[in-house]
């Protein structure tokens, strides 16, 4: 329900970016187009019917992928973004790994130790992550990594194989060298932000009774902060944790020019310079349909750890 | 009477919990006093600055890419060095940090206004009118500040006359920056709203006859402004990084008025052929002030929830 | 030999403003079979003995001196580990909030087995099949079915059970009970009480427990120790203690005691613990402003009347009406109030009776039916211009002394609020200067005007609530549940207070309380709720001599027994 409502105002908004933001017919022809021609233009095109119509027609195009032509360079906006797809959702998907694998962990660590000379290292260091922008990250890496110890490419995604219509930069060497630096720099604000969420929730369950009686039951610590606490930490962290992922492949968009990456943010970025309004309202409605399957994902596994959900509907 | 009551006020805080905590925290009080130095920098920087880089008649072109004034060929005019087109980056940090910080400052009193008022009518009103701006902030926050700033920014460039361009840019940048923030507020003013409106003081006001709105504004709005204050300071961090981030995407403020992300843009063409001072001093003047809000921030959080004692 | 002995026992919490000491060398002992109470009010320090002795002291807290013996072995000096392992398998702990205790995210079973397991290595057949006889033996119906069960699925009452099986998991020695029936509902009360009793003598577990409800002591201790402000006063059989205390603390805090079985003209002055005022001052109420402006209009007849009145709370939201579930707090009720009465109300947890009250005081609008002031619906009164004349007339003290004030004002700004709002007085000098009065008049004296909320105790913090209330010269008063949140001793300056307020301004009052002998103490006439229903509607004592309804009888037959109650000092009014 809430998917719908979300897709569907998502694509008004696209949709009136492309109506009402400059005019389509100007950016469709040159400079000589005469006024006559300009006027069957757009009588073909139907830009005279009625705007529910036109609605209408967007919609079922943007569903079978069709978002029209961009502006720029004359070819089909779902083709350039099929292009550049894969090279986005593997850098977020190392990006998501990379931060879960290292953000749960001590997050739990540092709300267990919490007065530990090493958890206090750590929240500071993260705290300065949290200062550090993306593109700064980035940027101190080149320099690092790239410029004074050129150990690692500092842009473009290195030999990359055709799977079908996918091509991977898993399987070589070199584009599995392209990805180290960029996901690290993606990776790194959300690492921080999930260590932080994991860190204030699991603090706020060691205060529950139930961890109290618990301990009061003779169960040992190890029983009682993972199997109990840690538990009931992940319920809530779980929705934000898919937001923040969520949020992993439109935060692309700086890593990717940062680093040349030829994914759809860098697609987008350009778009914005040159006013591409098909490119931008296919690149927004896409970004919310990975929304949307995101949220669906969180509320399956919610259902799954919390059993007061699944008696809400029995 | 109005004296002593202000010398009580004054003991007030000097009493307070937080005041203490304040007092025996040296991270809050450092961080606190880096983020006035900088704000002081940068609101004075055309009395306090050492040269004025927007003055086309000081800048030198043969004063271009000097290294910091501490280093071989370096120039004592000019302590951080120079960029490209001469102009002295502490003057350049100076200026830029004034557009930096205008634009967070703006932008946060922006989405703090929208969204506190937001925030109350929703957890007040309840029903209808609160599933409306729940659900547009639901869907707002699928997508990510940096994302709503660049399309409210793509879709300006549409609109605006490209002479009028350089002009508005910065309030398309506040406002755009605001507009992306505003549901942090909202959630959290709600929330608050709804546990302050079913506690008995609110009820007796009900009772007496007080209006919705005047119980909204004395009763409510004072006891929800804790934990605002914590996301304000925290959103100003973001808020600064955000601006960095569009400038330094080449879609922010314009050139001729040059934040500290544009700043390090310019430097980062340079970056490879040594010239590393340009981008380096704006970044970290920029990473210190966002760490010093942020500091503070974090301490206001602590300092706030009593249950961390 | 003694099961459990603490001696001495010292704990204190430092903070910046000085160190705390919560308990004052405490000497405490528990025979098996035996149940020792310990009561005292809040801040007394019982709850942190409970604490110290298992080893779970909350932060900063720390135990600073004395030792604790369990069956002659000093456990206070143990490490961690040691202390771990006594924990649940030879002290078994039971805490107040049954809601809260058990892990949401874990079947019972799962958290039985687990307990079971660890202390008795039984093997998991084995520990299953103990698991289902424990809930058995706390009067769980369909163990073996239930206990596949998340906690959710239990209510406060069955939680507690559960809560109870999970501390006898490993046949403890010894069970400390914190409060354990605070959060429950006076039936659930005596059922849970019964059960820990017959649970301590079947299996000669030596119990202390923990509270500060007489009722709770007289039901179920043998012996009970007297807290006072964390030094022990006074200890004895629970007989002793109750019928002829010797510390005057304790003869203070029984006297203050609300009973069932009379009626008492005032409480005795309680000078002992508090400092607040407590005397009984009559205004001259021709010439005092309270007194003034009070020529409302004539009403013949009951000044409240409620028609047939219906509340009804949507229980789930959905976006579509036929999908939204309801329920009915309030399901057809009338009554009358009449003039210059105290009408009571009383029931458990969930009866609908606060809702009443805040129908009545047009807070929530109902589903159906009316509410008459006078001869006025108060329902069908349509501007806000309207109504705010009838707000006037009628005012409400709640429950909950810490969220009825605005912590952000000034007491002057909340008491003089609804002068201003009124348009009550002239001038701003006049405002302050009615403001400063009424205080007095509620026992706080001038100089509270300009400090905060905060810097009062509950009670005392109630005596605002109750001068904010009298502000609008109201002739109706609504309370509801004005003292369960605080000390018995402070519920009865406070009940004294509203006696004193009634009898002087002739005010009509609704008051709202689950507890009954309270409402004996304060009503003259008494309806009785169950599930949003009005089972029952009496005087005062023929309801408690002579209770018509089963329901009534049900209640009245679980109260807790305060028969050896001392009578030193009373001031009867009837019995």
């Amino acid at each position: 329900m809430q998917s719908v409502i979300v897709m569907f105002t998502v694509g008004l908004i696209a949709f009136s970016m492309f109506r009402f933001v400059g005019d389509p017919i100007n950016n469709m022809v040159g400079q000589d187009t005469s006024e006559q021609e300009r006027i069957e233009l757009r009588e073909r095109l139907g830009l005279n019917d009625p705007f529910l119509v036109q609605f209408g027609r967007f919609s079922l195009n943007a569903v079978q992928g069709d978002f029209g032509l961009s502006y720029k360079y004359r070819v089909p906006v779902s083709e350039m973004i099929a292009e550049r797809m894969p090279a986005t959702l593997e850098l977020a998907f190392v990006a998501a790994i990379l931060s879960l694998a290292i953000g749960i962990p001590l997050g739990v660590y540092t709300a267990l130790k919490r007065h530990s000379f090493l958890s206090k290292l750590i929240m500071t260091t993260s705290l300065i992550g949290v200062s550090l922008p993306t593109f700064l990250t980035g940027i101190m890496l080149i320099l690092f990594f790239g410029v004074v110890l050129r150990w690692l490419p500092t842009f473009g995604r290195g030999d990359v194989i055709e799977l079908g219509s996918w091509s991977t930069g898993f399987l070589t060497a070199s584009g599995l060298k392209s990805l180290i630096l960029p996901s690290i720099t993606l990776a790194l604000f959300q690492l921080t932000l999930i260590m932080r969420l994991v860190r204030a929730e699991m603090l706020e369950v060691l205060r529950t009774d139930f961890v109290k009686f618990a301990k009061a039951r003779g169960l040992p610590n190890r029983l009682v902060n993972f199997k109990h606490a840690l538990k009931n930490t992940l319920v809530p962290v779980i929705t934000i944790t898919g937001l923040q992922l969520g949020s992993l492949i439109a935060f692309a968009i700086i890593t990717e020019s940062v680093f040349q990456w030829p994914g759809m943010g860098l697609l987008f970025i350009q778009a914005i310079a040159d006013v591409d309004i098909p490119i931008m309202a296919a690149y927004l409605v896409l970004i919310a349909f990975f929304f949307v399957m995101i949220n669906m994902i969180v509320d399956i596994l919610y259902y799954a750890v919390d059993p007061r959900l699944r008696a809400d509907n029995e | 009477m109005e004296n002593t009551v202000e010398k009580s006020r004054m003991a007030r805080i000097l009493d307070s919990d937080i005041w203490h905590s304040f007092a025996r925290s040296p991270v809050a009080i450092i961080s606190s006093i880096v983020t006035l130095v900088i704000i002081f920098g940068a609101l004075f920087a055309p009395f306090i600055a050492p040269n004025d880089p927007f003055d086309l008649v000081a800048i030198d072109l043969m004063d271009a890419s000097l290294p910091p004034a501490w280093l071989e060929e370096g120039d004592s005019r000019f302590f951080l060095g120079t960029d490209d087109q001469g102009r002295g980056i502490l003057s350049t940090i100076m200026y830029g940090a004034r557009i930096s910080l205008f634009v967070g400052f703006a932008s946060v009193i922006f989405s703090m206004i929208v969204g506190i008022s937001l925030g109350l009518i929703s957890g007040y009103v309840g029903g209808r009118t609160d599933a409306i701006i729940m659900r547009i902030a639901d869907i707002q926050l699928s997508f990510p500040a940096i994302l709503i700033a660049l399309l409210l920014d793509g879709v300006a460039r549409g609109l605006v006359p490209k002479e009028m361009h350089n002009d508005v840019t910065i309030y398309v940048l506040v406002f755009a920056i605001g507009i992306s923030g505003w549901v942090q507020y909202a959630r959290t003013v709600r929330g608050s709203t709804l546990v302050e409106k079913n506690k008995e003081y609110v009820q007796a006001a009900r009772i007496i006859g007080i209006r919705p709105g005047t119980i909204l504004r004395r009763h409510i709005l004072p006891n929800v402004m804790g934990p605002v204050m914590v996301i304000a300071t925290i959103h100003l961090a973001i808020a600064i990084i955000t601006e960095a981030t569009l400038s330094f995407l080449g879609v922010g403020v314009p050139p001729t008025t040059p934040s500290l992300g544009t700043l390090i843009r310019i430097g980062n063409e340079y970056l490879f052929s040594g010239e590393w001072w340009i981008t380096i001093f704006p970044g970290a003047a920029l990473v210190i002030l966002v760490l010093a809000v942020n500091l503070l921030g974090d301490w206001l959080r602590d300092a706030l929830n009593p249950k961390l004692r | 030999m003694e099961l459990l002995d603490i001696k001495n026992l010292q704990i204190e919490f430092p903070s910046r403003r000085g160190t705390v000491v919560a308990v004052k060398g405490v000497n405490l002992t528990v025979r098996p079979g035996e149940v020792l109470g310990v009561v005292g009010e809040s801040g007394a320090g019982k709850s942190t003995i409970g604490n110290a002795v298992i080893g779970l002291l909350d932060p900063p807290g720390e135990m600073s001196g004395g030792e604790v013996f369990l069956k002659g072995e000093k456990i206070n000096d143990l490490s961690s580990e040691e202390k771990r392992k006594i924990r649940g398998r030879r002290i078994g702990m039971i805490f107040q909030d049954p809601l809260t205790s058990l892990d949401p995210l874990q079947t019972i079973e799962q958290q039985l087995v687990e307990t079971i397991e660890l202390h008795l290595r039984l093997g998991k057949k084995k520990s299953q099949e103990r698991a289902v006889d424990l809930l058995r033996q706390v009067g769980i119906d369909d163990p073996e079915i239930r206990i596949k069960n998340y906690p959710h699925q239990f209510s406060g009452g069955m939680r507690q059970r559960v809560v109870i099986a999970l501390a006898l998991c490993a046949e403890p020695e010894v069970i400390i009970a914190d409060e354990p029936t605070t959060a429950l509902d006076v039936s659930i009360q005596a059922q849970i009480l019964e059960l820990m009793r017959k649970l301590c003598r079947e299996k000669q577990v030596g119990m202390l427990i923990i509270t500060h409800d007489m009722g709770v002591i007289a039901d179920i201790t043998d012996r009970v120790a007297v807290m006072y402000q964390g030094n022990l006063v006074e200890e004895g059989t629970t007989q002793k203690i109750l019928g002829d205390p010797d510390h005057p603390y304790t003869k203070s805090l029984i006297s203050a005691v609300p009973r069932a079985d009379v009626r008492l003209r005032r409480f005795p002055m309680v000078d002992y613990i508090e400092k607040e005022e407590d005397r009984k001052v009559l205004l001259d109420i021709s010439t005092h402003w309270l007194g003034q402006g009070r020529d409302f209009g004539k009403i013949e007849g009951p000044l409240i009347s409620v028609k047939d009145l219906v509340m009804t709370f949507v229980t789930k939201q959905a976006f579509l009406k036929k999908n939204r579930q309801s329920f009915n707090a309030v399901d057809s009720v009338s009554f009358d109030i009449k003039q210059g009465e105290v009408f009571g109300i009383v029931g458990e947890s969930g009866s609908g009776k606060s809702t009443i009250a805040r129908l009545i005081a047009g807070l929530y609008k109902p589903a159906s039916g009316s509410v008459f002031f006078g001869e006025t619906d108060l329902t069908k009164v349509g501007s806000e211009r309207e109504m705010d004349v009838f707000r006037k007339q009628m005012q409400m003290i709640f429950q909950d002394p810490f969220s009825s004030l605005n912590g952000r004002m000034r007491v002057m700004d909340i008491v003089a609020e609804p002068i201003r709002f009124h348009k009550l007085a002239s001038s701003n000098r006049e405002v302050e200067t009615i403001v400063t009065d009424l205080l007095e008049h509620v026992g706080l004296g001038r100089q509270a005007a300009v400090r905060f909320p905060h810097e009062f105790s509950g009670g005392q913090r109630q005596r605002i609530s109750i001068a904010r209330a009298l502000a609008t010269r109201p002739r109706f008063l609504i309370c509801d549940e004005p003292t369960s949140a605080l000390d018995v001793s402070i519920q009865a300056q406070i009940l004294n207070l509203l006696k004193d307020l009634q009898e002087e301004l002739g005010l009509t009052m609704l008051f709202i309380s689950h507890d009954l002998p309270v409402i004996r103490q304060m009503c003259d006439r008494v309806g009785v709720m169950k599930k949003g229903k009005l089972v029952e509607v009496a005087e005062t004592e023929a309801l408690f001599t002579d209770p018509q309804a089963s329901y009534t009888q049900e209640l009245l037959s679980l109260m807790p027994k305060l028969d050896f109650l001392s009578h030193e000092g009373l001031d009867v009014e009837a019995s």
